[in-house]
């Protein structure tokens, strides 16, 4: 699977990063390296072989429905680079 | 011998005698970062912090740790101290609150350095040299790397700097720097220490760990920060066992496997030669050694860049502008609407190369289309890697191997070939995989006086085990106690 400039800008696009021109070319040719790389994987059968996503045995983990001291509006907007009247503010997407 | 100069359980027999002074220690820590750390730069943000010129020691000096000072990795968080996993995008970050950890630490009464250890960026590397700061420098040779990428801990815990460390661990990012640096180092078994304010890399793998001076310290250490955390649904309810009862000198009869995969092309002849005598070493001691086979180890490297980058990729979406960290203007330009533009604007200028490559790989992996092909078959081969040690603890109850195929490498010799910095972790990744512990101790040192580290894994939650054996070894050697000349 060859990884050329469109795919790369493909997927920065979905991953809502702006590359340079630069990076673009830079990254498509490291990325096909990594790629081939990991491409070693097929030489595998794994026909029969059932995924580990998680190493432990992951159950649900429920708590009892009671309130618990949590961060407060000015703790929670401490970080924000922008903020109004208690919300985090964010570019205007409708007009 | 200097305080900052000495282990954490020699400073706690001190304080309890009442011969020297939390303040006293924080002192000499501060005098050495004065010394050597612009040398080293195993810390950042040290300029302008308070922290050089005031001591205040806040701990209770009757708690267990009597104020001993512990230094901490850029991306675990820590109440009002900044975090900002060594990224621009996280500039300015101050946690509301403190990880599991470092409630751990404090309630132990420790004193948390308000200056960070330098890292990766987010963790992604090995060499510290992604760190937006810039890279730390190698103790025994500034012109070499630290590993990573806990490289500024392992670097301060060399270098007398810091009395121990935490770093965290996704594919060997405590163990390979402890190498690297002539330290202690440990991951423990997944579910062990509580990641709650460990800022994620990839969580299936992330482990926070202590990296110190010597096996005692390390066990000293994983004791305070283990345990069950219902804040963190990985955290696995088992009781902590009390891993100073397995600082026992004797490996008589111990099972040790060295797996045949480990020896073969790509290793450094000094690395394979040290690693060698001492695992002839422990037979000497009286511990039956075996070569064992771990078949599926050529395919950790490539699971690993597609479960890490994956599981990256989805972590790091959290980094957008909005909440914390840096903002970019939206462009005017754009095609796409303001908020996207916004988006791409920040996380454009925030992350470094290094994180940009690892988000595109794992976004590339999980898009529609190759999800089955990279990332589902990934998962599966990381069963396969697994089963392999389920086998392999058949017949041996701890694995030896190499932590590093290489002793520390230049700065800038990896750097513009990220494939050939990937390979470099090549015997650190399985367990991480597989979710088991793993320790590296110091083992020899090249002709280039350049420190070796033996890796010792287990079986799952059989840390104790890590440690019996790595104190036998470290008991038997020296090689923990040199020091590099600074």
């Amino acid at each position: 699977m060859a990884i050329d400039k469109n795919t790369v800008k493909y997927v920065a696009h979905l991953a809502r990063i702006r590359l340079t021109d630069k990076e673009l070319s830079v990254l498509s040719s490291q990325l096909e390296d990594i790629v081939t790389f990991i491409d070693k994987l097929k030489e595998l059968d794994v026909t029969k072989v059932k995924p580990t996503s998680h190493i432990l045995p992951v159950n649900n983990v429920f708590r009892k429905d009671k309130p618990i001291k949590s961060l407060n509006v000015k703790e929670a907007l401490g970080n924000a680079p922008a903020q109004r009247d208690g919300f985090f503010t964010a570019p205007k997407v409708l007009e | 011998m200097k305080l900052n100069e000495l282990t954490a359980h020699e400073l706690i027999e001190k304080l309890s005698k009442r011969e020297v002074t939390s303040l006293q220690i924080i002192d000499s820590i501060r005098d050495r970062i004065k010394s050597v750390d612009p040398k080293v730069k195993a810390y950042v943000r040290v300029s302008g912090s308070k922290f050089l010129d005031s001591s205040v020691v806040t701990r209770q000096p009757s708690s267990f740790l009597m104020g001993l000072p512990i230094s901490i990795k850029d991306n675990i968080c820590t109440e009002g101290y900044n975090t900002e996993c060594c990224s621009n995008i996280l500039q300015g970050f101050k946690p509301p609150y403190n990880a599991f950890v470092i409630k751990r630490l404090i309630d132990a009464g420790a004193e948390i350095l308000s200056i960070k250890n330098n890292m990766d960026e987010f963790a992604f590397g090995s060499s510290t040299e992604n760190s937006c700061f810039g890279p730390s420098r190698n103790p025994w040779d500034l012109e070499r790397v630290v590993g990573g990428s806990s490289g500024g801990c392992a670097a301060a815990v060399a270098a007398d700097e810091a009395i121990a460390a935490l770093g965290s661990d996704t594919g060997g990012s405590i163990r390979q720097p402890a190498s690297f640096c002539g330290v202690v180092g440990i991951k423990p078994t997944y579910g062990r220490v509580s990641r709650f304010g460990l800022i994620a890399f990839a969580s299936s793998l992330d482990q926070i760990g202590p990296i110190t001076k010597d096996v005692a310290d390390c066990a000293l250490v994983l004791k305070l920060i283990a345990g069950f955390d219902s804040a963190d649904s990985t955290s696995v309810n088992i009781p902590v066992p009390d891993y100073s009862r397995s600082l026992v000198n004797d490996v008589k009869g111990i099972r040790i496997g060295f797996p045949r995969e480990y020896f073969v092309e790509g290793i450094d002849k000094q690395v394979k030669e040290i690693t060698l005598e001492a695992i002839e070493q422990l037979k000497v001691l009286g511990a039956h050694i075996q070569e064992i086979s771990l078949p599926h180890t050529e395919y950790a490297v490539p699971v690993y860049y597609i479960v890490a980058t994956a599981e990256a990729s989805s972590n790091l979406a959290r980094f957008d502008g909005i909440q914390y960290g840096l903002r970019s203007s939206a462009e005017q330009d754009s095609p796409d609407n303001r908020l996207i533009s916004m988006y791409k604007a920040t996380r454009g200028a925030g992350f470094g190369q290094e994180a940009k490559r690892r988000i595109i790989l794992g976004t590339y992996a999980l898009s529609y289309g190759y999800y089955e092909a990279y990332y589902l078959r990934a998962q599966k081969v990381r069963t396969l890697i697994k089963q392999d040690f389920d086998e392999a603890f058949k017949a041996v109850d701890c694995i030896i191997t190499p932590t590093s195929p290489s002793v520390a490498f230049k700065i800038g010799e990896k750097i513009q070939d990220p494939l050939k910095m990937y390979l470099s972790d090549i015997y650190t990744i399985s367990a991480n995989l597989a979710g088991i512990p793993a320790i590296s101790i110091p083992c020899g040192f090249t002709r280039n006086n350049l420190p070796v580290g033996l890796q010792i894994l287990g079986k799952a939650f059989g840390e104790e085990m890590l440690f019996r054996v790595a104190y036998t070894y470290e008991q038997n050697t020296e090689w923990h106690l040199r020091k590099p000349k600074l």
